[in-house]
């Protein structure tokens, strides 16, 4: 049976290190760290990832106001992948297009920020903002993109952990797939550095990377990392069917070839190798091509212990034996932009379809052996000659899974 | 308060509750929502900052109270 074509025909994006595809790419290139110090609400400085955007690039300050920070970046990257499409959305009938994003969480900044406020002022429930509810509704962010550019079609958010970024895309595709809408903005947003609890509670798990130097706190792989550098982030493409884009003459990024999602089954937190090499192997099956041709894998590589050696094992036992097959990671340069993670890591290395390269991942120093492999680029940019299909992994809590294979075009 | 200064308690509000608008050109005897672009969401969060701010309470049937600037001097000036 064949499947409708999705394509990739624009992307915006907001990271710690960078606000466009072209910053984020040359700083992932020449490992330009994204983490600063961060005063943590009650915790005192910690690592974490901020993002520089312009808010009202896009957004009134009245409507930046009333909504939320995950909002905000949404619409700040939503209309950068529009202004990227080169689509004349004038011209597009809005009740078929579609937002659909990825969340990790939604609703902690929120909701903790009225609750300080409830204590400044001696519990006064009349006090409490009646934005409360708009502000912390799951769909909010899909929402306030909706709202900002007039999209009457469908939107929501896809709650799935820190698979969010790759879930928000797999959903874009597949509304297209189903013919419910023409156009989508898919990918995934997060707020979460903005919290305290969220911080409060990697600590408490003995999950939560310290360092004095802050660029040096987020080290996936490495025998001296102690945790996660919690960030915020955006990544949202625009979605096509390949007709679409072709009529228009659309630039294509790369091409949704394959993807899978599954669940452990087995734990609240930890990993399941068995189920990502599943999850991988149903990804391949899907886009019908063999391991060999896969040249990039984007390991999900939080920086915790157990999460490294888990999915380094799943990825050595699915391409070990693949001479060309490459492996990177993002997290040492930005931190886990959580619900963004997947998007944004994927959008990082969509440029290798044209240079040829490999991004190293940052802050590898010496290696846990536990986590070595073959093919790992930990150092400097490795270039290949050719790169033709990248394979990107987020995995979260609850044991979700996910892997998105993009073909270039 | 006098009058000038309860003025410039709502001036100071609706300055944040509608942070793009100018509030320097208001016509203190037209209606606020025809020369700003507020909605109800705005007038409940003007009436949430009387509240927080100056311990104002404001019950619901009194809100065409604060239709205009000068409406809501006369209405707040006994109050605060």
């Amino acid at each position: 049976m064949s499947r409708t074509r999705i394509v990739i025909t624009g992307i915006g994006l907001t990271a710690p290190n960078g606000n466009n595809l072209q910053e984020f790419r040359n700083s992932l290139l020449e490992k330009k760290s994204g983490i600063k110090m961060k005063d943590v609400r009650y915790m005192g400085e910690y690592p974490a990832g901020l993002c520089e955007f312009d808010e009202t690039k896009y957004q009134k300050k009245k409507a930046r106001r009333r909504g939320t920070r995950a909002g905000s970046i949404a619409i700040y990257c939503a209309n950068e992948a529009l202004v990227d499409s080169k689509i004349d959305f004038e011209a597009v009938d809005k009740s078929r297009v579609g937002v659909f994003l990825g969340i990790t969480e939604h609703g902690n900044v929120e909701t903790e920020e009225e609750i300080y406020q409830l204590h400044q002022n001696d519990l006064n429930v009349d006090l409490w903002s009646h934005h409360h509810n708009p502000r912390t509704v799951s769909n909010s962010p899909a929402g306030e993109v909706n709202l900002n550019l007039k999209i009457t079609g469908p939107h929501f958010t896809i709650g799935s952990a820190c698979a969010g970024g790759n879930m928000g895309l797999i959903h874009g595709a597949q509304q297209l797939m189903l013919g419910e809408v023409d156009f989508a903005f898919a990918g995934g947003v997060s707020e979460s550095a903005q919290t305290f609890g969220i911080f409060a509670a990697f600590k408490a798990q003995g999950a939560l990377a310290v360092n004095e130097d802050p660029t040096k706190a987020s080290r996936p792989m490495d025998r001296d990392r102690n945790g996660i550098v919690i960030s915020e982030g955006g990544c949202i493409y625009t979605l096509e069917r390949l007709e679409d884009a072709q009529k228009r003459g659309a630039k294509i990024y790369g091409e949704i070839v394959g993807y899978a999602y599954n669940t452990d089954a087995t734990d609240f937190v930890l990993p399941n190798t068995e189920r990502q090499v599943e999850c991988m192997e149903m990804a391949l099956k899907k886009a019908q091509i063999s391991k060999e041709s896969v040249n990039i894998v984007n390991m999900h590589a939080t920086g915790t212990k157990a999460g490294d050696i888990n999915e380094a094992l799943a990825v050595r036992t699915m391409f070990d034996d693949c001479e060309n097959t490459y492996v990177n990671f993002t997290k040492g340069h930005i931190g886990h932009a959580m619900g963004a993670a997947g998007a944004l890591e994927l959008a990082g290395n969509l440029p290798s379809f044209n240079d040829h390269l490999v991004h190293p991942g940052m802050n590898l120093e010496n290696m846990d052996p536990e986590c070595a492999m073959k093919n790992l680029v930990g150092d400097k940019p490795v270039e290949l000659e050719k790169v033709d299909t990248i394979l990107n992994n987020s995995f979260g809590m609850l044991g979700i899974n996910s892997s998105v294979i993009i073909k270039k075009y | 308060m006098t009058a000038e200064e309860v003025k410039q308690v709502v001036l100071d509000i609706i300055s944040d509750v509608a942070p793009d608008e100018e509030v320097s050109d208001i016509n203190s005897a037209e209606s606020l929502r025809d020369q700003l672009d507020l909605d109800s969401m705005d007038f409940l969060d003007i009436v949430m900052e009387l509240r927080k701010r100056h311990s104002v309470e404001v019950p619901s049937e009194d809100y065409p109270r604060l239709a205009t600037l000068d409406s809501c001097v006369e209405y707040l000036t006994p109050k605060m």
